[in-house]
């Protein structure tokens, strides 16, 4: 790719040189000459009168991909346990095949993980690659982008999906760089265009102030890390499916990176990515002594307890029951949010909950945009009233 | 020793609106910050340059006002800095602008350890980093809160995961991406700073042509990745809004709960 001049059509005025934005272009015995600096811009091209200047470059064009098929997750698993994003993708992957006809393949790395295969293939996989061995053991940067990168060449998927997790977001751009595909962070959407039988990925950014539609068009795999939380898993008993075994090239004496221990931190937590119920509090709450009334609500609804990052940086909850945007993305059946004003932050973690009720004293508060039932009120009037209230009506019941 | 730290300079808040005419982020009256993962990172190599003298350049690829964001990283500490900016960068997806950080690195040349923050705010991908390590064929940790040691050609860090931590020995050259720590990243020195906003600071200016890459190779039409379109999120929800006393409010809210079989 290169930008010239045409000697003979040159009559040295200089106004190519005048133009350029890098300094690469000498007038040496009255001609113009494009040097090393040249950055294939074009400037020189537009402000030539005597169309002097000629270059090779093409408009870009999409290359033909018919040689790539078939939508992959990477199907990550830690200690021999697949993570539950991993079975989200299988579901999300399955609704995607469909609808480009194509098949749906798990990528399963470790050692000793064969027996995961058959996990994988009765939530929707058609096909799992399988690569297992020691150096695989546990997830390190190196062997794992070395292997994916060896499976893609050979098989060539058209969708690569990965969970946006601590692996995923530290191998996802790793592989991407090394076969030279595009990558799109933390999807919340995945969707197939109709017409370029592309993949459009919907994802935040600004904290969640903007969505952003992505396409690939250039590259293949087109790849994607998916928030965890957000895909429903769409079990398949009794699919039969097919294990290909890969044995990758990738030697130890390549990596670079030794794991020393790991420590496993103590905090006891629920996944909240479990709860069917949830009680929030944010910084209406006040205090401890106020999120004691939100557990109290949480043992009358049998829900499990979180909060907003305020919540946490006051020391009323564990980081590990933050909800939003740098904490877990929830989707339970109810989410109940007391003294919560729904920044768009907090709102990025539970707006996909089936039903939101919301308590605040501010009517105007954001969260109310969200609720399917807001309460404009005090909590500290309302929530001991609805721990009673639930209280009664479950005698009621259980008579 | 030598480090290079990648920062980017960022909206000072997440809470950037569109404009609902032109779909363009409105970027008036927001002020521009040092991206807080960088900062740590920052704040890691300076923290290294004291206990081990290391020499700590850092870089940025942005439009010419980054340059404020450089003149802080002066102020912290850090050496000498290095501004990549030209035209033909903007618009660049991850995979653009490692590319473009790459080339720069290639042309400081050396370096014993590459710092990025982990993410930065606006486009939060975290990818940038880990990219650019491949492309350098460089080892990599990421989610790193804590540098135990660094010595004969080897670092140990402390590397995040969802429930604990790893700690990790990786051979140098290498690229950390860092999350907060334990440490808050510090002030900058006001003489520090003044010097660094001064003409004759220790900031380069580099475009295209001074990293050697063509406009085909950089900014938007380097990337993989096109935005089709972006939109304010949208919310469904018609809300209803129960009112009354306290006791009036709690049984209807009960009495639709139970419509819903949610209790």
């Amino acid at each position: 790719m290169a930008v010239w001049v045409e000697i003979d059509l040159c009559d040295g005025c200089r106004r190519c040189k005048r133009e350029c934005p890098y300094d690469a272009i000498e007038i040496k015995d009255g001609k113009a000459q494009i040097g090393d600096r040249c950055t294939c811009c074009g400037a020189c091209l537009e402000v030539c009168h005597h169309k002097a200047i000629h270059t090779d470059i093409q408009p870009k064009t999409i290359p033909d991909f018919s040689e790539y098929k078939g939508i992959w997750v990477f199907a990550e698993q830690r200690g021999g346990n697949l993570t539950r994003v991993s079975v989200e993708l299988l579901g999300k992957a399955q609704e995607l095949a469909k609808q480009l006809n194509e098949e749906v393949s798990a990528v399963l790395v470790g050692h000793h993980v064969a027996d995961l295969a058959d996990t994988l293939i009765q939530f929707g996989a058609d096909l799992v690659y399988l690569a297992d061995g020691e150096i695989f053991g546990n997830y390190r940067s190196e062997p794992y982008s070395y292997v994916l990168d060896e499976l893609i060449k050979a098989y060539k998927p058209s969708i690569l999906l990965m969970g946006a997790t601590h692996i995923g977001r530290d191998l996802a751009p790793r592989v991407s760089r090394r076969t030279g595909s595009g990558l799109t962070a933390d999807c919340t959407e995945l969707s197939i265009d109709r017409e370029e039988g592309i993949l459009l990925q919907t994802r935040p950014a600004f904290g969640g102030n903007v969505m952003a539609t992505i396409a690939n068009r250039f590259s293949r795999p087109q790849m994607a890390t998916v928030r965890p939380g957000v895909m429903e898993v769409v079990p398949t008993p009794g699919k039969e499916g097919v294990v290909i075994t890969h044995e990758s090239k990738v030697t130890e004496d390549q990596v670079r990176t030794k794991i020393l221990e790991f420590v496993k931190e103590e905090s006891p937590h629920v996944d909240l990515s479990k709860a069917k119920i949830i009680v929030a509090g944010g910084r209406g709450v006040n205090d401890l002594e106020g999120f004691g009334l939100l557990h109290e609500l949480a043992s009358a609804l049998g829900a499990e307890i979180a909060g907003t990052r305020v919540a946490v940086e006051a020391g009323w909850i564990s980081a590990a029951n933050q909800v939003g945007q740098t904490g877990v993305t929830v989707r339970p059946e109810l989410y109940v949010a007391c003294g919560v004003s729904g920044a768009i932050q907090h709102r990025a973690g539970m707006m996909d909950s089936r039903f939101i009720v919301a308590i605040n004293k501010d009517p105007y508060a954001p969260i109310f945009k969200v609720a399917d039932w807001g309460i404009v009120g005090d909590l500290f009037d309302v929530v001991p009233e609805l721990t009673k209230g639930l209280k009664t009506s479950c005698e009621v019941m259980c008579d | 020793m030598n480090i290079v730290v990648l920062i980017k300079q960022v909206p000072g808040n997440s809470d950037v609106k569109l404009d609902p005419k032109t779909g363009n982020l409105i970027r008036e009256g927001i002020d521009a910050i040092i991206n807080p993962d960088d900062l740590q990172a920052l704040e890691t190599a300076i923290t290294l340059k004291e206990t081990l003298g290391a020499k700590v350049t850092v870089l940025t690829m942005g439009p010419p006002q980054a340059i404020d964001a450089l003149s802080e990283a002066i102020g912290m500490g850090a050496d000498g800095a290095i501004l990549l900016s030209d035209r033909a960068f903007a618009g660049a997806d991850t995979w653009a602008t490692s590319f473009t950080l790459g080339k720069a690195i290639q042309r400081i040349g050396k370096f014993d350890l590459i710092l990025a923050g982990r993410q930065a705010i606006d486009g939060d991908t975290a990818q940038v980093g880990p990219q650019v390590a491949e492309y350098l064929d460089l080892p990599q940790v990421t989610y790193v809160f804590d540098i135990e040691t660094v010595e004969n050609g080897y670092v140990r860090v402390k590397r995040r995961l969802e429930d604990g931590y790893e700690r990790i020995q990786c051979s140098l050259p290498a690229l950390l991406t860092i999350i907060g720590g334990p440490v808050k990243p510090r002030y900058p020195e006001v003489a520090s700073l003044l010097s660094a906003c001064h003409a004759k600071a220790p900031i380069q200016v580099w475009n295209a042509a001074d990293i050697g890459v063509t406009t085909a190779d950089v900014g938007m039409s380097g990337s993989f990745t096109q935005v089709v379109k972006t939109f304010a999120p949208k919310f469904e929800r018609h809300g209803e809004l129960l009112e009354g006393s306290a006791v009036e409010v709690v049984h209807n809210l009960i009495e639709r709960l139970k419509q819903n079989k949610l209790i």
